[in-house]
C-alpha cells in the first residue's frame, strides 16, 4: 500500500513537469501582451515597452523559462504582474471561497443524489425512476447561469430569504458563511445531482441483479437493508469515482457560479488572470489545479481498497 | 415596571448602536482595481483610487475651470516664465507629516515622466524648487500656456501629491507605500485583489471652504467607510444587488438596464454632466489608410447616429458631436467638420477618387468589451457600403491592445483600424488629446499620423497664454485634424450611475468617480 502511494506520488512529478512546460509555452504563444494591459488605454507605445522590460518580457523565452523553473524549484510561484502580490498569496486568498463552495456543493449533491439514484434503481421502470431520469436530463441541460438567475429572482428578490451575491469568510461566523453559500451550492449541485444519480442508479441496478442480492432476499432480510447494505455498498466504486471526478471538476469549474454570485474564488481569479495575460498567476493556478486533480484521483484510488476488499495494491 | 424599564434600555441601546454604527458606502466600481499606483498606469480605476487617498494642487470644477485645491495662491511672472505657488495651511499626509513644497516638487517630477501632458509640460520646465516648506516654484525655459491645465487635469494621469520618499520611487516602478494626502485612507490590510478595496475617512483632512464641484472645492466626507466591491462584475448581479439593497452605488449601469432601473422603486439613476466620446482610429502607416483621401472617404461614410444607436441604444444617453474635443468644453468647435456631414453617395465618390485599390481594411473588434463592442460592426457595415473591403477580425480586448502597438504590415500581425472610447477630460484639449499627436511613428498613441502642420499648431497652442487665441488655435488644430483625418469621432454618450434613493450628493460631474461630498441618509 505504501509502495503504491509512493509510486503514485512519484508519478505525479513528470505529469506536473509536462503541465508546467506546456502552460508556459502555450501562454507565450498566445496573442496578448501583459504590459499593454497594465499600462492602460491611454498609454503610449514607449510606456508599454518600458513596462515589458521591467517585467522581464524582453528576455528570450528559454531564459524566462529558466528563471521561472528556478523559482518554482524553490517553491516560489512568482509575483502576479497584475496585482503585484505573490501568486501563492493570491491562491491562498481565493482558496477558501472555492473550497467552501465545492465542499458544500458536493456534500449536498451526494446527500441528495445517492438516495435518489438507489431508490430509482429499486423502483426501476416506475414513475419515480422515470421522473428522476427526466430530472437528470433537465439537470444536464439547464445552463448554470439560467438556474442561478431563476433562484436569485425567487429566493432572494421575491422571498428575501438569502443574499443576492457575495461571500462571507467562515471566520466571520458559520451563519453568514452558510447564508451566502446556500444558493450558489444549490445552483452548482444540480448538474452533479443529475450525474451522480444516474451513475448510482445504473450501478445499483446492476448490483440488484447479482446472486448475493437474491441470497439476501432469500434469507428474509428487509428490503431497505438489502438495498443499503448489499446493493448500494457493492455499487460504491463507480459512484465514488464519479464523485471524485466531480470534486476535481468543481474546483476548476466554478467560474460561472462565482461570477453570477460574485464569489471571489479561484475560478474568478483564473479568468481575470487570463484576461490580463497575468502569466505567473495563470501558471501558478494551473499547476495548483493539476496537483489537486492528481491528489483527488489518488484519494479515489485509495478509497477502492476500503470499498472493495478484493482490490489490493 | 421592570418590563418597561427593560424595553427602554433596549431601545436606548438600539438607538445608541444605530448612532454609533459606521456609515458604509458600498460601491460597485466600473472595473477591477489592480494597480495601486495612479502615476504608473493610466487605468481609470487606479486614477479613482488616487482621488480617494491623494489630494491635488488644483482641481477642475463642474464648469471645467481650473480651481486651486492644495494651493492657496499663486503668481505668474510678467514674462510667464516663473510660477510661484503657496500651499494652504493644515495640509498633512496620512502619517501626520506636513505636506511641503519638496513633496510637491518630487511628486510633479515623477508625474512628469509618465503622463503625456506632464511630459509635455516638462519640456518647458527648466527647474522646480521649494524655497520654503509651504511653497514651490516652477521655472520655465519659455512661456507655456497650459501650466494650470496640466496641474489641475482631472483624468489620467492626475498629478497627485505624495510624500517625497514615495514620489522619489523610480517612475517606471510601482510604489508600495500608500501614504496619501487626501480625504480617505486606504486600508491596505483589508485590500483583497479582485474582491474588495476599503477606504476610511481621514479625520485629519482639512477641506477647502468652497462647495465641492467637479474635482475641486471642499472634499468633505460624510461616510465613515467606502467599500469597493471588486468581485461583483456581472451586470445583472449588480442590478439585483442594488435592488436588494446589498450595494449602494453602481458606477456604470449597463445601457440596457437604464430604463428598467429608472422605474425601480428605491433606486435612482443619474446621468453624468459630461459625456464620453467614441472614436475609430486609422493606422496611418499602412495601406490603405496611409492615403489621406482614403481616410477621408471612411470619415465621410461614418454616420454617428448609426454608431450611437447600435452601441448605446437609449436616446437620452447619447448625442452626436462633430468636434474632436468633447462637446460643451472650451475648445469644442465645428471647425473643419464638413466631412462629417457628407452622405453615403459622397463617401462613395470620395473613395472612387482616392485611388483605393481594394486593399482589405483589417478592423479589430473586441469581443469581450460590451462598452465598445458594437462600434466595429457598424464601422464595417458603413465602410462596405462606401466601397471598402473590410476584414473584421474578432479578438479579446487584451489581444487588441497588444496588437495595436505593432507597426508591422498586416501580413505580419499589423492592423488598419480599431475603435475605442475616451472620457471627456482625456480629449478636451489639443495638448492631451492623444489622437492629435502627429509626430509620425514617434507619436505617443497608436495610429501614428505624421503631419508637421498639425504639430506646429499644437506647439503654438502649448506656448500660447491667451485664452481667446488658444481657442482660435484649437479650431485650426481641429480643422487640420479633420483635413488629414487623424481619426473619426463617433459621437458622445453618458454612462449612467445608479444608486439607492437614500444616497444623495454623489458627484456626477463625469470627470471621475469620486466619493467626497456623498451622503448616505
Amino acid at each position: 500500500m505504501l509502495n503504491f502511494v509512493a509510486r503514485r506520488v512519484l508519478a505525479t512529478l513528470p505529469v506536473l513537469a509536462v503541465v508546467a512546460v506546456l502552460v508556459f509555452l502555450l501562454l507565450r504563444l498566445t496573442p496578448g501582451d501583459p504590459a499593454a494591459i497594465l499600462a492602460g488605454d491611454a498609454a503610449s507605445a514607449a510606456q508599454v515597452a518600458q513596462i515589458r522590460e521591467s517585467l522581464g518580457l524582453e528576455e528570450p523565452i528559454p531564459v524566462q523559462f529558466g528563471i521561472w523553473l528556478r523559482h518554482l524549484a524553490a517553491g516560489d510561484l512568482g509575483e502576479s504582474y497584475y496585482y503585484k502580490v505573490k501568486v501563492t498569496e493570491l491562491i491562498a486568498q481565493r482558496l477558501e471561497p472555492t473550497l467552501s463552495l465545492a465542499a458544500l456543493t458536493i456534500v449536498f449533491a451526494v446527500l441528495v443524489s445517492v438516495p435518489l439514484g438507489a431508490v430509482a434503481a429499486w423502483r426501476f421502470g416506475g414513475a419515480f425512476d422515470r421522473a428522476l431520469m427526466g430530472f437528470s436530463v433537465l439537470g444536464f441541460s439547464v445552463p448554470v447561469f439560467v438556474l442561478a438567475y431563476i433562484l436569485i429572482w425567487i429566493v432572494s428578490l421575491k422571498l428575501g430569504w438569502l443574499p443576492v451575491q457575495g461571500y462571507q469568510r467562515i471566520a466571520g461566523g458559520v451563519g453568514p458563511w452558510l447564508r451566502h453559500l446556500v444558493l450558489p451550492s444549490i445552483t452548482l449541485s444540480v448538474i452533479f445531482i443529475a450525474l451522480i444519480a444516474r451513475v448510482t442508479r445504473a450501478s445499483v441496478l446492476e448490483a440488484l441483479g447479482e446472486d448475493y442480492i437474491r441470497t439476501a432476499r432469500a434469507k428474509g432480510l428487509p428490503e431497505l437493508r438489502v438495498l443499503v447494505r448489499h446493493a448500494v455498498a457493492n455499487a460504491a466504486v463507480p459512484i465514488v469515482t464519479v464523485i471524485g471526478i466531480g470534486i476535481a471538476l468543481l474546483i476548476g469549474g466554478v467560474v460561472v457560479t462565482e461570477s453570477v454570485y460574485a464569489i471571489p474564488g479561484l475560478g474568478r481569479l483564473t479568468v481575470d488572470a487570463v484576461l490580463a495575460r497575468d502569466f505567473p498567476t495563470i501558471q501558478g493556478v494551473i499547476l495548483f489545479f493539476s496537483l489537486l486533480y492528481v491528489g483527488v484521483n489518488l484519494l479515489v484510488d485509495l478509497s477502492y481498497v476500503f470499498l472493495d476488499p478484493r482490490i489490493r495494491y | 415596571m421592570s418590563r418597561k424599564f427593560a424595553l427602554a434600555v433596549l431601545l436606548l441601546a438600539a438607538t445608541g448602536a444605530a448612532l454609533g454604527a459606521d456609515k458604509v458606502l458600498r460601491v460597485v466600481p466600473h472595473s477591477n482595481l489592480a494597480i495601486l499606483d495612479p502615476i504608473w498606469t493610466t487605468a481609470y480605476m487606479s486614477r479613482n483610487h488616487g482621488y480617494m487617498i491623494y489630494d491635488t494642487l488644483f482641481g477642475t470644477d463642474a464648469h471645467n475651470k481650473i480651481q486651486p485645491q492644495m494651493v492657496e495662491r499663486w503668481t505668474e511672472s510678467p514674462d510667464h516664465r516663473l510660477w510661484t505657488f503657496k500651499l494652504r495651511k493644515g495640509l498633512a499626509f496620512h502619517d501626520g507629516a506636513p505636506v511641503t513644497g519638496e513633496d510637491v516638487v518630487a511628486s510633479l517630477a515623477r508625474w512628469g515622466k509618465r503622463d503625456a501632458m506632464g511630459v509635455a509640460l516638462m519640456t518647458f520646465v527648466e527647474r522646480m524648487d521649494a524655497p520654503s516648506p509651504d511653497s514651490f516654484r516652477i521655472f520655465l525655459r519659455e512661456p507655456c500656456g497650459f501650466v494650470l491645465e496640466a496641474l489641475g487635469k482631472p483624468s489620467s494621469n492626475v498629478p497627485f501629491i505624495m510624500p517625497r520618499r514615495v514620489a522619489e520611487t523610480d517612475a517606471f516602478k510601482q510604489i508600495d507605500d500608500y501614504t496619501g494626502s487626501g480625504p480617505y485612507i486606504f486600508k491596505r490590510d483589508e485590500f483583497k485583489p479582485g474582491d474588495k478595496a476599503v477606504y476610511v475617512k481621514n479625520p485629519k483632512y482639512v477641506a477647502r471652504k468652497e462647495p465641492a464641484s467637479g474635482t475641486a472645492g471642499g472634499k468633505h466626507v460624510y461616510v465613515d467607510r467606502v467599500e469597493w466591491n471588486l468581485a461583483l462584475r456581472d451586470v445583472q448581479a449588480q442590478a439585483n444587488a442594488l435592488v436588494k439593497g446589498e450595494v449602494d452605488v453602481i458606477e456604470a449601469l449597463a445601457f440596457d438596464q437604464y430604463k428598467s432601473m429608472s422605474k425601480e422603486k428605491g433606486i435612482k439613476v443619474l446621468k453624468p454632466a459630461i459625456g464620453q466620446q467614441y472614436m475609430c482610429r486609422f493606422n496611418h502607416l499602412l495601406p490603405p489608410f496611409n492615403k489621406v483621401e482614403v481616410r477621408r472617404a471612411a470619415l465621410a461614410a461614418f454616420d454617428q447616429r448609426a454608431f450611437l444607436k447600435a452601441q448605446v441604444g437609449v436616446e437620452e444617453l447619447y448625442n452626436g458631436c462633430d468636434s474632436m474635443f468633447t462637446c460643451g468644453t472650451p475648445y469644442a468647435s465645428k471647425a473643419g467638420n464638413e466631412i462629417m456631414k457628407m452622405n453615403m453617395r459622397q463617401a462613395q465618390d470620395l473613395l472612387k477618387k482616392s485611388g483605393y485599390d481594394g486593399t482589405p481594411v483589417v478592423l479589430m473588434k473586441p469581443t469581450d468589451l460590451d462598452a465598445i463592442g458594437k462600434l466595429p460592426d457598424v464601422a464595417a457595415q458603413l465602410m462596405r457600403q462606401a466601397g471598402f473591403k473590410v476584414d473584421l477580425q474578432a479578438m479579446d480586448w487584451q489581444t487588441l491592445v497588444s496588437r495595436r502597438a505593432k507597426k508591422v504590415p498586416v501580413a505580419e500581425g499589423g492592423w488598419n483600424m480599431f475603435c475605442t472610447a475616451w472620457v471627456a477630460p482625456d480629449i478636451w484639449s489639443p495638448v492631451n488629446n492623444a489622437a492629435l499627436d502627429a509626430r509620425g511613428d514617434k507619436s505617443g498613441w497608436f495610429g501614428w499620423p505624421d503631419d508637421p502642420k498639425l504639430q506646429e499648431l499644437r506647439g503654438r497652442f502649448m506656448r500660447e497664454t491667451d485664452l481667446g487665441r488658444k481657442k482660435k488655435l484649437a479650431e485650426e488644430i481641429q480643422a487640420e485634424a479633420f483635413a488629414i483625418a487623424t481619426h473619426a469621432p463617433l459621437g458622445e454618450y453618458q454612462a449612467p450611475v445608479a444608486m439607492r434613493s437614500n444616497i444623495t450628493d454623489l458627484n456626477t460631474s463625469g470627470l471621475a468617480h469620486i466619493y467626497w461630498g456623498v451622503k448616505k441618509n
